[in-house]
């Protein structure tokens, strides 16, 4: 954790630090974000951007009514996107709640699926609002069930009242539990937090408390991933390479349902990160419904004719 | 992992009906040029010829204005304003229908590229008619007297950097305060204005109200000269604006001059850095830096001009010159090869003058007139390219201790167009402004155009105010 020698760990160094970051204009942000939005990916390129959005997918589910079979056809659809066509890559991870866990894992191993990592959601998502015990449980639970990539989310309450070392704190506790035995996403929920200021502060706040990943949303509030958004996260993780040579990764989740969505984000890794963010270990997409287009999209470019949806499977 | 190049996306050509050549638009018809004499224009990017355009001489400019005169004084002056407006509405709404061919011709005559053309040239040049087309009808609300008067026959010339957008700041303004029209489009540049003039026939614009004649400087010249102009709007160099001057002072014939600048782009410490850094871009970047406006001097606060700087080469690093009909190019080709030379010579004079120059790594194409984004560092007030509009993609940074020695130095230029201010604090935009010698002055963006505002310089930078309220004075008589 070498980042932390930018702080000293105390409130104090860690305000001062955030206290030097630059402010966000929103509305230059918004104009770069949607300038990068016209750019025309075609042919060979679009190919190459669907097949690495794929790879760079959560596939979610967190619902209420997920059940086994629910998770069971996930993780088939996680392996095999598409069972007629090998040559789709399998997805990035799954992602499901604490205790569909090792239902996920189990299933998963069973068709062949090891090297795709189970991630869990954790500290009482969506909203965090639960003890410090029961987060700190709650992440346990899921990376003795067999998680190894936990989404937690921030105390957005303690966020936007100032209290940032209560933030930083949790996000250390929680990441001293997964240690080496998972990755840590940490979840801002942008939408609670509103300004691309606030985005920016508290990305830098997660990755100098040791998170692997940061993710704009849980998925249950909008807006969730828009293009400003990501784009400052991105540059936050840009620039905080600068400082630590670490680097960290960038999860947009909500939101992300076109092809079209898909490499939009892609472009922005690209142009503002740069390529050496451009693969599932410093980029994912958490989403559900995005897959199918995608391979809607992969079959319209290798056949050249447009699919109906009953050429994916709906799970 | 193989890297997301992208894949070639060219606008198509085929839109572009591009006709082998052109006469002169006098009258609502396309005549030859008495002389038949003719030029070529070509495509900057590939010098592919594209269309032989007429020139015109004195016996055509007489023709011109003319007819200009006969429809001001037939048809144009008895038409209430309401009528104008139709008009204008209509041309408007012709000039988006046609606002992807537009593009296309606009990107193949001058080198810009299709998203510039595309998302800023063409729909600002429909806005400018439909704002005027708004003010057509309520010109005695304007401000300007009960019954504000049109001048008659309008000379307007204009640049090659923004053909049909600078054709919509002179013709439209001039249409809907009653004038008619001999207008000259600059000589590299013809096409979108000769495409206009079949617009105008579209529109069924009454003949001789807009009259379209190509040259070369001589033409323009000429028609500046010619006795029967009541008003005169240019656009282009301070050096030919100075000339237009002198030749006008004898008859004291209205004249407004849109030219020159050397913008300063004001960096200060507190400034949301990713923005100013776009903006900076923006500024002297956008269209090749053949922008008047352009924020050509970058002065930055010393404390943060290591970080700044170093953030603004790699965004620099990122920027795609090439095709300029492909719809990812940031920067296409420079109009001709004369302002190519221009620009080098301007540059060689940077280095030699002891600046320290950096350019973008870009694959420069073979054919075509080409300049990489170059930015000199450790310029000086004392330096050429501080003082002298380079008018390409070229940025001088200078440094600054005190917010009163960043006026001091935006302000020591003999131009005053534009001006630039990049601060997160509200009242240092609100003092900066109130201290910047600049026409129009920018607060965390940079070129951002409107047709309801006002643009036009202090100093050497020119006479007048072009768009707005301000804007439709210079078309009416005894109104400043």
């Amino acid at each position: 954790m070498s980042a932390l020698n930018l702080i000293d760990g105390s409130e104090t160094s860690l305000r001062r630090f955030l206290q030097t970051l630059p402010g966000v204009d929103q509305i230059g942000a918004q104009e770069r974000a949607a300038m990068l939005g016209t750019r025309s990916i075609k042919t060979t390129s679009k190919k190459w951007a669907i097949d690495m959005a794929i790879s760079m997918i959560d596939l979610t589910t967190l619902e209420g009514a997920d059940t086994a079979g629910k998770i069971r056809s996930l993780c088939s659809k996680a392996l095999r996107p598409d069972p007629q066509d090998a040559s789709v890559p399998h997805v990035g991870a799954v992602c499901v709640y604490n205790d569909m866990v090792g239902i996920a894992r189990k299933h998963l191993d069973s068709i062949g699926g090891q090297s795709i990592p189970v991630a869990a959601v954790a500290t009482a998502f969506p909203s965090g609002r639960a003890s410090r015990k029961v987060k700190l449980q709650d992440t346990k639970d899921a990376i003795s069930l067999g998680a190894t990539e936990i989404d937690m989310v921030i105390d957005r309450g303690a966020f936007l009242s100032g209290q940032l070392g209560e933030v930083f704190d949790e996000i250390r506790a929680i990441k001293e539990i997964c240690s080496d035995k998972a990755h840590l996403k940490v979840i801002l929920e942008t939408g609670e937090l509103v300004t691309l200021d606030n985005v920016r502060k508290a990305s830098y706040l997660a990755m100098l408390a040791g998170a692997d990943f940061i993710k704009t949303s849980t998925g249950k509030v909008t807006p969730a991933a828009t293009a400003p958004v990501v784009l400052v996260m991105l540059e936050a993780v840009r620039d905080f390479f600068e400082l630590s040579q670490i680097r960290i990764g960038v999860k947009p989740a909500g939101g992300i349902r076109t092809t079209k969505d898909a490499i939009k984000q892609l472009v922005l890794v690209k142009e503002i990160a740069g390529a050496e963010w451009l693969n599932p270990e410093l980029f994912r997409i958490g989403a559900s419904a995005l897959l199918n287009d995608l391979l809607l999209q992969r079959m319209k470019l290798s056949t050249g004719r447009y699919s109906s949806a009953n050429y994916v499977t709906v799970d | 992992m193989s890297d997301f190049e992208y894949a070639p996306a060219p606008e198509s050509k085929a839109i572009a009906n591009i006709k082998k050549d052109y006469g002169l638009y006098i009258n609502g018809k396309f005549v030859a040029s008495h002389n038949k004499k003719r030029f070529e224009t070509i495509n900057p990017a590939n010098e592919e010829v594209l269309a032989k355009i007429s020139l015109a001489d004195e016996v055509d400019i007489d023709k011109a204005v003319k007819a200009a005169r006969s429809a001001y004084v037939k048809v144009w002056s008895k038409l209430s304003g309401k009528e104008r407006a139709k008009y204008l509405f209509r041309i408007a709404r012709l000039l988006q229908e046609r606002s992807r061919e537009f593009a296309v011709v606009e990107t193949l005559d001058n080198g810009k590229p299709i998203r510039e053309t595309r998302d800023i040239d063409i729909p600002l040049s429909a806005a400018h008619f439909f704002y005027h087309a708004g003010w057509a009808d309520k010109l005695e609300f304007a401000g300007f007297g009960e019954k504000p008067k049109a001048h008659g026959v309008v000379a307007q010339i204009i640049p090659w950097n923004f053909p049909l957008l600078m054709l919509a700041w002179k013709i439209a303004p001039a249409l809907a305060t009653g004038n008619t029209v001999v207008l000259k489009p600059a000589e590299t540049t013809p096409l979108t204005a000769l495409l206009f003039a079949e617009v105008c026939q579209q529109a069924d614009l009454p003949p001789g109200v807009v009259n379209i004649i190509t040259g070369d400087g001589s033409t323009g010249a000429a028609l500046v000269k010619h006795p029967d102009i009541d008003k005169v709007a240019f656009t282009g160099s301070t050096e030919v604006g100075k000339l237009i001057a002198r030749s006008l002072a004898v008859s004291n014939t209205p004249v407004t001059l849109e030219l020159g600048g050397k913008g300063a782009n004001i960096v200060f410490e507190d400034a949301p850095i990713d923005q100013a850094v776009e903006g900076i871009i923006n500024g002297i970047f956008f269209n090749q830096g053949h922008v008047c406006c352009a924020g050509s001097r970058l002065l930055l606060q010393e404390n943060i001009h290591d970080e700044f700087l170093n953030k603004l080469q790699k965004r620099m690093s990122k920027i795609r010159l090439g095709d300029p009909l492909d719809k990812n190019t940031d920067i296409g080709a420079i109009n001709s090869a004369a302002q190519l030379a221009k620009i080098h010579e301007l540059s060689s004079s940077g280095q030699a003058e002891g600046a320290d120059i950096w350019s973008a790594p870009c694959q420069i194409p073979n054919k075509g007139f080409w300049f990489a984004p170059t930015i000199f560092k450790g310029v000086t007030q004392a330096h050429r390219i501080a003082r002298e509009e380079i008018f390409g993609p070229v940025l001088s940074v200078l440094t600054f201790r005190t917010p009163q020695e960043a006026i001091e130095k935006a302000n020591n230029t003999p131009f005053g167009l534009s001006a630039g201010i990049w601060t997160d604090k509200g009242s240092r935009i609100l003092w900066a402004g109130n201290h910047l010698k600049a026409g129009v002055i920018w607060a965390n963006t940079f070129n951002k155009f409107d047709p309801a505002s006002p643009f036009g310089g202090y100093k050497e930078s020119g006479w007048g105010r072009e768009g707005g309220r301000h804007g439709l004075g210079a078309y009416l008589k005894g109104a400043k």
